[in-house]
């Protein structure tokens, strides 16, 4: 049988993401399962990511895996110089799964061609998060009851925010209506509105954060807008309150309108947002868990 | 005619690569390997040409390239006719061909692309081949024609 990775959003289908969400479905209504039992599970974070590390290894555990790993490439023999090639070959030898996080982009996909066991890609430098768009896509699901025809829209660094564009990728096969609301600055990659030029995609682009936009939302996407990201502070310090959700903002919000955010979040959603019952940011993290059991299972096809 | 348009000496067997960018031609001369042959190569620069104005052109002696070999220089000469030469005659052209993947033959301009920290060979997809933008297998990033750098 093929070996199956799980490295980048590009690489699946309509029907795969139906398929994890559709398992992400089951492991909500049953979490701990011994299916795992018997197999160990590598997770290699060369970069800390302490809450996606928890949530990966809280979904082995549920499933009744064993794990191996390390959380910081600094104790591992990779700060000695050893080459990722020479340091995936070697775990490779002793798990059936490796969950690997690097720095640099492309590490998960070069890992998954040197490797004789599945890879999943636990977020590659700036490149791929692709369990993270997995839960993303998930909550959207179970708060909407479809993926289909939803208007979706994405607030703050849509330039550099791979979630952004992963979960643009991921929603690309389920015909969205997308409104992007971002500063000058941190505005969409000409290639991805390209992409979507391609794909027949309707969206429009924002530089204010207005009740219009919201009220016609399904989804906010809310995302941070860091200061390190601008060339020019002036202009930094012009946007840095502008693109921070209240709840006063969503009074004229539909009722199925839901707010999700990648967190951690700083101060982009105002904390009197947290009481709303449209805040879906926490129980979206809770999700990942269920996302992870789904995509495990997956890339070591078990039914 | 043909001897006429060659603008050099005759060649026995072999393939003579016609209408090389001038400044592209010592590029083609290492994309191809041409200083590990152990056959008589001529290389002519700076020759006159009526529809380039100056041309390179390469005389490889019993030297015939598998086509994967010879797309390898579609990036920097796109335009050039190979003409395959058996007992003095052309016997056959051949073109070049920008493949749908490229290995080892760009450097991804992305420094954090694990292809630029690992020994490691690049591998880049061809997604468009009009407007010729390449997209790295590894870090997704895209490179337009204008951006890219050769290894
Ligand atoms: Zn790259």
């Amino acid at each position: 049988m093929k070996k199956e990775s799980f490295v980048s959003i590009v690489d699946c289908s309509k029907e795969d993401i139906l398929h994890l969400i559709q398992k992400a479905e089951f492991f909500e209504q049953h979490p701990n399962q011994r299916i795992l039992e018997g197999k160990v599970c590598a997770t290699l974070f060369f970069e800390p990511s302490t809450r996606t590390r928890l949530s990966f290894e809280t979904a082995v555990n549920r499933l009744g895996g064993r794990i191996i790993g390390f959380s910081d490439a600094a104790t591992t023999s990779s700060s000695k110089g050893e080459t990722l090639k020479d340091t995936i070959k070697m775990v490779s030898n002793y798990v059936d799964v490796i969950i690997m996080r690097h720095y640099l982009e492309g590490a998960a996909r070069y890992a998954s061609e040197i490797a004789n066991v599945p890879i999943i890609n636990a977020g590659d430098g700036a490149n791929q998060h692709p369990s993270q768009t997995m839960l993303d896509m998930y909550s959207i699901y179970k708060t909407q009851g479809t993926l289909d025809h939803l208007t979706v829209t994405m607030v703050g660094d849509l330039k550099y925010g791979r979630t952004v564009h992963s979960l643009l990728t991921g929603m690309s096969h389920f015909n969205p209506t997308f409104r992007f609301v971002a500063p000058e600055e941190l505005r969409l990659p000409e290639i991805y509105k390209q992409f979507m030029d391609n794909r027949g995609i309707c969206y429009s682009e924002h530089t204010d954060f207005s009740p219009e936009v919201i009220n016609q939302s399904d989804i906010l996407y809310m995302t941070r807008v860091q200061r390190e990201r601008f060339t020019d502070l002036m202009e930094y310090e012009k946007v840095k309150n502008v693109y921070v959700l209240t709840n006063s903002m969503l009074a004229g919000s539909k009722d199925n309108l839901r707010i999700l955010h990648p967190l951690p979040r700083v101060n982009e959603i105002a904390r009197d947002v947290d009481d709303n019952p449209k805040a879906y940011y926490f129980e979206q993290a809770h999700n990942g868990v269920f996302a992870r059991q789904a995509i495990i299972c997956h890339v070591l096809k078990i039914p | 005619m043909e001897q006429k348009e060659l603008q050099v000496a005759a060649l026995k067997n072999g393939t003579v690569i016609d209408h090389i960018p001038t400044e592209q031609l010592f590029k083609v001369v290492s994309l191809l390997g041409v200083q590990q042959l152990t056959t008589q190569v001529t290389i002519g620069y700076g020759l006159d040409s009526k529809k380039m104005g100056k041309k390179g052109i390469l005389k490889i002696a019993d030297k015939f390239f598998e086509q994967d070999e010879i797309n390898r220089i579609s990036l920097i000469a796109p335009s050039v006719k190979l003409n395959i030469i058996r007992d003095y005659e052309v016997v056959e052209k051949q073109l070049v061909y920008l493949p749908d993947e490229l290995l080892g033959l760009v450097k991804c301009n992305n420094p954090k692309c694990i292809t630029n920290n690992e020994p490691m060979r690049t591998r880049f997809k061809v997604i468009d081949k009009e407007k010729i933008t390449l997209q790295c297998h590894y870090c997704e990033m895209k490179t337009k024609k204008e951006e890219i750098v050769l290894l």
